[in-house]
């Protein structure tokens, strides 16, 4: 590959893309360079596809998408067969459309989760960074508060007292999950204060809003969009343990940690055949863990390409 | 004589030490400790001194990116007003002083609202040491110039545009420039995008602190010619903040030499650099290194390190790396006299030592 020269940026200048563009390009070629990124955006895309496409690729037979049907009440689970792809739970539960449904239901949790943390924590962080005095000791005291309690300990109590099930769940893992973003933010907010673009910005003019928007935050953000990316991966595994529990969905829902959940009493098969009920742990376990991968390898290579310590200045 | 364009009076700042468990307020470092200045409609003061004097921390506390402890600075003010506050605020009778400091509100640049400070922030504008930190890294050529015109609402749509191009003209940049991030220059080119954000809304006043620091020598001199074209062009107003003494000599119509918070001598260029009065300026001029190896200078150095700011010696600041100092110079402290014209020094020696 021939080297990039100061003509080839001219010819690029004259093709007249818009300079954000060419920024964006930058990154992206960066960001697809790692083969880890193209893995983990690989892993990342399917599910979303997935996702997606769940009616069609398992369409539901209840009333309640996310309900799994059986077919019987048989309590051994049964081998993947014509009928049942990926094989059965205890009382007969389809676990190929568990799957399937169940990534809906990951990205639903994860997705909205992260994202109300990263609004609640953006917001306080900004506020207690930039404000300072008084607010700042009240807001970083009370993320304290959280970080003083266990937090698989706090997240069960909270889920009991909200009365389980996963609305449940998803409240809690809200509630526990903005002081981290809170914390990131307000860090990157007090290195960037007081440096002279912000001075230059107040001596413009320009009010509060318009520095945080305009000149603090698009400085700051990337560190917890990396944050939030990884996050995914965990706020669903958390919910699985929720689910594993007992805390979370109801039985025969389509979650990925109450199927292993459901699986609880299968690990090992009669004594003949220990490993007679493989499919109803690795399954399930297989496919938590290869959809946290996949945000963890998207959350790494956005930090590479994002991390300002590690781009060209 | 000339029109003051800001007339500063007993201004000081200071900055709170905490420390303890309940973070009690246990001591202050007096970065400016009571500073009288004036400065003159269309000059170019120079303010020298050594790190940690109080000299940035002084612009600054002019553009209200920090706010003052106490003291007042008057912004464009006519004489009379201010001499009707300032003698309003002596005032034995205690309804006059409040009188005063109701008027305060309205003239005072420590004290005027966020509202009313805005149209001044038109007028007053500041360019930075560093250019790749005054920049902000995520926004085109284009919209950091034009940021005081959007930030204000002073323009809009096309005329900006317009405006942009017509500044980066004026600082020898071109029109391919406006749509380029900041990391695509030089440190030169950089402080010409600084120079023509502070030109923006037209300013009266600019704050120069350190512009010419942080680049190459040879940009150096490029960047100070060019602020010396502009103030003709403009009939602009400078404060030039700076340790290198020579830059100052190239620019400035008058210099004020600061020390440990508070003014130590103060004079037109020429008088300052032929017959240095205050015992340290005499030390900082012979400083200046000299581009001949034959040249014979006496070299005052200075023992002894800048005392705390925390805690500054009593009597004359200076006294303790003074080697003039006597017990008067102990005990009370100097004030500004004036020497001879315009030239004030604050030393109470400068007649025997000179």
């Amino acid at each position: 590959m021939a080297l990039h020269t100061a003509e080839d940026t001219i010819k690029e200048r004259n093709v007249a893309i818009h300079p954000r563009l060419q920024e964006f390009t930058f990154s992206a070629k960066r960001f697809l360079k790692n083969p880890l990124t193209i893995i983990g955006l690989v892993i990342i895309l399917s599910f979303a596809m997935i996702a997606l496409f769940a009616p069609l690729i398992a369409p539901p037979q209840n009333a309640d998408p996310y309900r799994i049907p059986h077919t019987g009440w048989k309590m051994a689970p049964s081998p993947p067969s014509a009928e049942h792809p990926l094989g059965t739970l205890e009382q007969q539960y389809d676990i190929f459309y568990g799957i399937i449904w169940g990534t809906r239901l990951a990205f639903k949790i994860g997705v909205v989760v992260v994202a109300v943390n990263l609004i609640i924590g953006i917001i306080l962080g900004s506020v207690a960074g930039y404000f300072g005095g008084i607010t700042d000791e009240i807001i970083m005291r009370i993320t304290d508060m959280f970080y003083a309690i266990p937090f698989l300990v706090m997240a069960m109590a909270l889920v009991v007292a909200l009365g389980r099930g996963l609305k449940a769940v998803i409240i809690t893992l809200i509630i526990l999950g903005w002081p981290t973003y809170t914390r990131v933010i307000r860090g990157e907010i007090l290195v960037l204060r007081d440096r002279d673009f912000v001075l230059a910005a107040r001596a413009s003019g320009a009010s509060h809003l318009r520095i945080i928007f305009k000149h603090i935050l698009p400085n700051s953000i990337y560190s917890v969009l990396i944050i939030a990316s990884m996050n995914v991966g965990t706020i669903v595994l958390t919910a699985a343990a929720l689910s594993f529990l007992g805390l979370g969905s109801e039985t025969g829902y389509a979650d990925w940690g109450q199927m292993v959940s459901m699986s609880r009493n299968w690990i090992v098969g009669p004594a003949d055949n220990r490993l007679a009920f493989w499919y109803v742990v690795i399954i399930p376990g297989l496919v938590i863990a290869l959809f946290v991968l996949g945000w963890n390898l998207l959350g790494d290579a956005a930090r590479d390409v994002f991390d300002p310590k590690m781009r060209r200045r | 004589m000339a029109e003051n364009l800001i007339d500063i009076r007993e201004l000081k700042k200071y900055y709170p030490v905490h420390g303890g468990i309940f973070k009690r307020h246990i001591a202050d470092i007096k970065a400016v400790d009571g500073v009288d200045l004036k400065i003159e409609k269309g000059e170019c003061l120079g303010l020298v001194g050594e790190s940690g004097c109080g000299k940035t921390t002084l612009g600054k506390t002019i553009l209200r990116l920090h706010g003052a402890t106490s003291g007042r600075i008057y912004f464009g003010q006519s004489e009379d007003i201010i001499e009707r506050i300032e003698s309003l605020l002596k005032s034995e009778n205690p309804e006059e002083r409040q009188e005063g400091e109701k008027l305060l509100r309205q003239h005072d640049l420590t004290r005027l609202s966020r509202k009313n400070l805005l149209p001044l922030r038109k007028k007053i504008q500041i360019v930075f040491q560093d250019p790749s930190n005054s920049l902000n890294p995520r926004m085109l050529v284009k919209a950091i110039i034009a940021e005081p015109l959007i930030a204000q609402r002073l323009m809009s749509g096309k005329d900006i545009e317009k405006r942009v191009l017509e500044l980066l003209y004026t600082v020898g940049l071109a029109k391919e420039h406006m749509m380029r991030y900041p990391h695509e220059f030089s440190g030169g080119q950089r402080q010409r995008i600084a120079i023509a954000r502070a030109l923006a809304t037209y300013p009266e006043f600019i704050l120069m602190d350190e512009p010419t620091s942080a680049l190459d020598v040879s940009v150096q001199a490029q960047i100070l010619n060019l602020l010396k074209k502009l103030q003709d062009e403009f009939k602009l107003t400078y404060l030039f903040v700076t340790h290198h003494l020579l830059v100052v000599k190239h620019i400035s119509n008058r210099i004020a030499v600061m020390y440990l918070g508070k003014m130590a001598e103060l004079g037109p260029t020429a008088e300052i650099f032929d017959k240095p009065l205050h015992p340290y300026t005499k030390a900082l001029l012979s400083a200046i290194p000299i581009p001949d190896p034959k040249t014979k200078m006496e070299k005052i150095i200075l023992s002894g390190d800048v005392p705390n700011p925390i805690n500054p010696p009593s009597g004359c600041r200076f006294h303790p790396r003074c080697k003039y100092a006597k017990d008067i110079c102990r005990e009370v402290e100097p004030k500004l006299e004036v020497a001879e014209g315009r030239h004030q020094v604050a030393c109470h020696r400068w007649k025997e030592i000179s």
